[in-house]
C-alpha cells in the first residue's frame, strides 16, 4: 500500500499525468511473459529523466515502497511481475537514443529504446549490434541489460553482458552513479557494470547505457539442415564447433516445433522431418563460403537427409523471423505454455536432449524442444493447461529433473531468461549455499531495505533436489 | 457512466459469454505491441495495447476488477483494425474477443436518451433499409446540386457544427440522384467470353453514396470477363452493428444476405470493400452457434473474394494497361488485409500500369484512423494517426492514394484536406484508378 502522504510526493514528482494508480491501469502492469504470474502493483509511475528517479526511489525508500523497473514486459522469469505490490516504474519517457560515436564505436541511449529501433540506427550507419533476443522488436534495452538477454547470434557474439561497456545506475539511497565507460581498458575498481548487467532490478534502477559496437560483417549465409534422428542433429552442433567453426547462429527446432511454426509463418518449413539445424555464418564472403560447405558437409556425415541454404536475403529473414516466433507460436498448441532455459556446456547438447525426452516420457507431459543448441541453451517447452492441477505438478516434476540433469552435465538451471520469482527455488542448486549467501551480501549493502525489485532471485526457500534415479 | 448494477450484470455476462481458451491463448508475449496504433500514439500505454485489453477482458472474466470505465475506455479506443492478428504466432482472434466485449457493454448499458435514439436510428432504422439510405443518400445529392451547399458553406453555418464534422461536410462524396439509385442492374453479362461467373455484393454505403465505385467495379468485373448476379434481396453486411456492439442485429442481417446469395451457383461472392469484406468472411463465426445457419454460413464465407484478387485470377494486370505518368502509393485497408489477407493483389494491379510509379509509403499496413465510425466517436485519437498517415504520404510524394474501401478513401480525402493538399493529391478507390487505365488503354475483353 501507498500512503496518502508518499503518493502526494510521487506526484510532485513526475505529474499527475505520469502517475496512475487506477485499477485497469494497474492490471495491465501486473503480469509480463511468463505464465502463472500475475500480482497487481499499487501505482504504475513514468518518470522523465534520470533525476525524478533519483527521487522516486528517494521517496520509495523513505516508505519502503517496492520498485519494479519494467521496459516492455517479455520476460519469462516474472522477473517484472510485482510480486510484493508497489510500484512498476516504467519508461515510456526516457526512450531516446542518445548519441552514436563513430569514433569510439559506441551507441549511448536511455533504457527504454526498443531493441530492434537501436539495431537499425546503428546498422544505418554500418554498425552492429549483435545481442538479438527473439522479443528484439518489443523488447527494450533496458529490459535487456537487466535480464543480460542472449539471442540467436550469442553463439558467434556472445550476449548483452559483452556488449555494456558504461552504466548509469540509480542505487536504492537515490545516488546517482556512472560505472565503466568508452574504453576497451579499464581496472579502476571493482567492475560494478558487470554486476548491474543481469542483476534483475534488484541492486539499482539503470537510466542510461553506453554499448559497444562492432562493424557489420560483409557478408551473411543461412542453410537449413534437416535430419529424421534428434540425437543426430545435436551431435552435428557439438561436431561443428569441434572442427573449429563458429558460426554466427546454430538453432535447433524439432517436430512439433516446427509443425507449429510453420502453421504460422507459412514459410513452407519442413514438418515431416524429426529437427532441424538453423544454421549462420557471417563475415568476409571467402570464410563464410568455406564454413558453410564445411558444415554442410558435417551435417551430411551426421546422417542430415539434405542441406538447404537459403537463395535470398528475403528468404533467410523469413527463416530466421519464423525461429523467433517458435514460443509464442507453441502457445497455439494448448492454452499455458511453460517454457525453461536449461543450458548445458556445448558437448553435452546430444545428451541433453536424449534426457530430456527420456524425462517427458516419464512423466507423460509433451515437450517440444527448440533452442540455441550451438551454445548449449535449450528451450524445452510444455503445452499445458494451468487449470489443470495434477498435469500442472507432473510438468514442474519433470522440469525439476530437467534443470538437475543440466547441473549434473556442467550445466545451469537459466542460461538467458533469468532467474526472476519462477527459477529462485532452484538457484541454490546451482550456487550453493555459499554462494547464495554472497550474493545475498551484495543485495543487502546495495539495497538494505529490500525495495529493489523484493521477492527476485532470491527464494523464500530452496526446492529439495530431485534425485535422479536410472 | 455504468451503474454498479450494471457493473455486475456485465462481470456476469463476461464470465458467461468471453471464450476463456481463447482468453488464455494469449500467452502475453507481447508480439503485437508494435503494430497497434493505439499503443504507439498513446505513447506506449500498455492500456491501449492488445495484449493490455486482453489481459483486462479476462481479469474481468476473473473477477480480478469490474468492468469500469477505465475498461470500457480502452476497449472504445481500439481502432479494430486487427493488425495484432497476423502477427500473433498464437493465433489469437482478438477481433472476436473485442466484438464480444463489446456486445456485453452495449447490451447492458443504459444509453442516455439521445444516443439511444440516435444508435436505433442508425443502425436499426437506416442501414439495413436500402430505400431509406437512397433517400438519405438523394437528400445529400439535392444539398449538393441545388447550391444550398454553396449557401451553407458562406453562411458560416458550418461553423455550427463541431469541428469534425465540419471537415467531413467537405469531403462528401459527390453522390448520386435518387433517379440515378433507383435502376440499379440484376444482372450483367460478361464482355466476350465468360470466364467466371460470380455475384457481387453491392453494399449499402457503397451502392448509395460510393455507386460510382460500385458501377467501376462491375465494369471491371465484365472487362474481366465475368457474368454477375446481383441479389436485390441483399441488405447491409451487418459490420457497423457488429462492431459497435449491436451484435444481434449483425445475425439478423447476416441471415438475410446467406439467403440472398444462396443458390445462384456463382463461383465467388465479390466484395469491393475492405470493411464489408472481413465482415462478410467471418459470418461463419458469427452464426457458429446457430445449428440451422452454421453450415450455410460456411458455404456463403468460401465464396467471399475482393475484387483486386479476382481481377488478379483472371490475369486483368497483363493485360497492357497504362495512365499518364504520376506517383501512385497505396494505403491497406485493414481488414482486407488481416482479415480477407488480401495485401499483394491491389500491389500488383497497381504496378502493373504503365505510366505509373508505385511508391511504397512506409507503414502501409497501419490503420489510417478511419475505421468504421471511429474517426466520429474518438475523433482526437483518429486525428493523430492520420497525422502520421499524411507524414508517410508525403514522404513518397504521390500525387494518387489509392484505397480499397470507402471508409479509408474519405479519410484519406480529408487528410489531403487537413493538409492543403488539395490541389495536387488526390484519393481514389482501386476500381477507380483501375478502370481510368482500362478507358485510357483501349483495353478490350478476350474473345476467347
Amino acid at each position: 500500500m501507498i500512503s496518502n502522504e508518499a503518493k502526494q510526493k510521487l506526484i510532485s514528482i513526475v505529474g499527475i499525468e505520469n502517475y496512475d494508480d487506477s485499477k485497469a491501469g494497474r492490471l495491465v502492469y501486473s503480469y509480463d511473459a511468463t505464465p502463472q504470474f500475475q500480482s497487481l502493483p499499487d501505482a504504475v509511475i513514468a518518470p522523465r529523466n534520470t533525476k525524478e528517479v533519483s527521487e522516486i526511489v528517494k521517496i520509495c525508500n523513505e516508505y519502503r515502497i517496492p520498485i519494479v523497473p519494467r521496459g516492455s514486459g517479455t520476460n519469462l522469469c516474472a522477473g517484472t511481475c510485482p510480486t510484493e505490490g508497489g510500484i512498476v516504474l516504467i519508461f515510456k519517457h526516457m526512450n531516446k537514443i542518445l548519441e552514436i560515436d563513430e569514433e569510439n564505436l559506441t551507441v549511448t541511449v536511455q533504457p527504454g529504446v526498443v531493441t530492434l529501433d537501436l539495431i537499425k540506427a546503428v546498422e544505418a550507419k554500418g554498425l552492429f549490434y549483435p545481442p538479438d533476443p527473439s522479443s528484439m522488436k518489443i523488447s527494450t534495452i533496458g529490459g535487456n541489460i537487466n535480464e543480460n538477454s542472449g539471442g540467436l547470434r550469442g553463439l558467434k557474439y556472445g550476449v548483452t553482458r559483452d556488449y555494456v561497456m558504461a552504466l548509469e545506475v540509480v542505487l536504492a539511497n537515490g545516488d546517482v552513479i556512472r560505472t565503466g565507460g568508452k574504453l576497451a581498458k579499464d581496472v579502476a575498481g571493482y567492475d560494478l557494470t558487470r554486476l548491474f548487467v543481469g542483476s534483475e532490478g534488484t541492486l539499482g534502477i539503470i537510466t542510461e547505457a553506453t554499448l559497444k559496437l562492432i562493424p557489420m560483417p560483409e557478408t551473411k549465409k543461412t542453410m537449413l539442415a534437416l535430419y529424421q534422428d534428434l540425437e543426430a542433429a545435436a551431435r552435428s552442433v557439438s561436431k561443428i564447433i569441434a572442427n573449429k567453426i563458429i558460426p554466427t547462429t546454430l538453432e535447433f527446432l524439432d517436430q512439433p516445433t516446427l509443425e507449429v511454426v510453420e502453421a504460422y509463418a507459412q514459410i513452407g518449413l519442413p514438418t515431416d522431418v524429426k529437427a532441424v539445424l538453423l544454421i549462420e555464418q557471417d563475415g568476409p564472403s571467402e570464410v563464410v563460403e568455406r564454413d558453410m560447405k564445411k558444415m554442410a558437409e558435417i551435417c551430411k556425415e551426421e546422417q542430415a537427409v539434405s542441406v538447404q541454404v537459403a537463395q535470398s536475403e528475403a528468404e533467410a529473414d523469413a527463416l530466421r523471423t519464423a525461429r523467433r516466433s517458435a514460443l509464442s507460436a507453441l502457445a497455439r498448441l494448448k492454452p499455458t505454455t511453460i517454457l525453461e532455459d536449461a543450458t548445458v556446456p556445448r558437448s553435452e547438447i546430444a545428451k541433453m536432449v536424449k534426457v530430456i525426452n527420456e524425462i517427458a516420457e516419464k512423466y507423460n507431459v509433451k515437450i517440444c524442444t527448440f533452442g540455441h543448441a550451438g551454445d548449449g541453451n535449450l528451450h524445452p517447452t510444455c503445452p499445458t493447461d494451468a487449470r489443470d492441477r495434477e498435469e500442472i505438478e507432473r510438468v514442474e516434476k519433470a522440469f525439476e529433473e530437467i534443470f538437475a540433469k543440466a547441473i549434473e552435465l556442467g550445466g545451469t538451471i537459466t542460461g538467458e531468461h533469468g532467474v526472476g520469482v519462477m527459477k529462485a527455488p532452484y538457484l541454490e542448486w546451482k550456487l550453493g549455499r555459499e554462494g547464495i549467501a554472497a550474493m545475498k551480501a551484495i543485495k543487502n549493502a546495495l539495497d538494505p531495505n529490500n525495495i529493489m525489485n523484493p521477492g527476485k532471485v532470491f527464494a523464500k526457500s530452496t526446492r529439495k533436489r530431485v534425485v535422479i534415479t536410472r | 457512466m455504468t451503474t454498479t448494477k450494471e457493473r455486475n450484470v456485465i462481470q456476469q455476462q463476461f464470465k458467461e459469454r468471453m471464450n476463456e481458451d481463447e482468453l488464455m491463448n494469449c500467452m502475453r508475449c507481447g508480439f503485437c505491441l508494435p503494430t497497434c496504433p493505439t499503443y504507439i500514439e498513446s505513447g506506449f500505454q500498455e492500456a491501449h495495447s492488445p495484449r493490455g485489453r486482453i489481459a483486462l477482458m479476462k481479469a474481468v472474466v476473473d473477477g480480478l476488477i469490474e468492468p469500469d470505465e477505465d475498461v470500457e475506455r480502452t476497449l472504445n479506443m481500439c481502432l479494430g483494425c486487427r493488425a495484432c492478428e497476423p502477427v500473433c504466432p498464437s493465433g489469437v482472434n482478438y477481433g472476436h474477443l473485442l466484438e464480444e466485449a463489446r456486445d456485453i457493454i452495449q447490451k447492458n448499458k443504459k444509453h442516455s436518451l439521445p444516443v439511444r435514439l440516435l444508435r436505433k436510428a442508425v443502425f436499426e432504422e437506416l442501414f439495413p433499409h436500402p430505400h431509406r439510405m437512397r433517400t438519405i443518400t438523394g437528400l445529400i445529392s439535392f444539398y449538393q446540386r441545388s447550391g444550398l451547399q454553396r449557401v451553407v458553406r458562406n453562411t458560416g453555418l458550418l461553423n455550427l457544427l463541431p469541428a469534425q464534422l465540419k471537415e467531413m461536410e467537405k469531403i462528401l462524396p459527390k453522390v448520386p440522384t435518387l433517379k440515378e439509385m433507383k435502376h440499379r442492374p440484376n444482372h450483367l453479362p460478361a464482355q466476350g467470353k465468360t470466364k467466371r461467373r460470380v455475384a457481387f455484393f453491392s453494399g449499402c454505403l457503397m451502392d448509395t453514396m460510393f455507386m460510382e465505385t460500385n458501377d467501376a467495379t462491375m465494369k471491371l468485373l465484365q472487362l474481366a470477363g465475368c457474368e454477375i448476379v446481383i441479389p436485390p434481396q441483399q441488405t447491409c453486411c451487418g459490420a457497423l452493428h457488429g462492431h459497435s456492439g449491436e451484435k444481434n442485429q449483425a445475425k439478423e442481417l447476416a441471415k438475410r444476405n446467406i439467403e440472398a446469395f444462396e443458390g445462384l451457383n456463382v463461383d465467388y461472392i465479390i466484395t469491393n470493400a475492405g470493411g464489408c469484406g472481413a465482415f462478410l468472411i467471418e459470418y461463419d463465426h458469427l452464426l457458429k452457434d446457430d445449428p440451422d445457419w452454421a453450415a450455410r454460413a460456411k458455404a456463403f464465407t468460401e465464396k467471399i473474394k475482393d475484387i483486386s484478387a479476382i481481377l488478379v485470377e483472371l490475369d486483368f494486370h497483363k493485360k497492357g494497361l497504362k495512365l499518364p505518368s504520376q506517383v501512385v502509393t497505396y494505403q491497406d485497408s485493414c481488414h482486407l488485409r488481416n482479415v480477407m489477407k488480401t495485401a499483394s493483389a491491389p500491389r500488383i494491379l497497381l504496378q502493373s500500369i504503365e505510366g505509373i510509379e508505385f511508391r511504397e509509403m512506409k507503414e502501409a499496413d497501419r490503420c489510417c484512423g478511419s475505421a468504421g465510425i471511429y474517426n466520429i466517436v474518438e475523433p482526437e485519437m483518429s486525428m493523430q494517426i492520420l497525422d502520421y498517415k499524411m507524414e508517410q504520404v508525403k514522404e513518397t510524394k504521390a500525387t494518387t492514394i489509392v484505397t480499397a474501401n470507402p471508409g479509408c478513401l474519405l479519410q484519406m480525402k480529408l487528410g489531403i484536406e487537413r493538409e492543403g493538399l488539395s490541389d495536387r493529391v488526390r484519393a481514389v478507390h482501386i476500381v477507380e484508378l483501375l478502370l481510368e487505365a482500362a478507358d485510357a488503354s483501349g483495353f478490350t475483353a478476350d474473345q476467347q
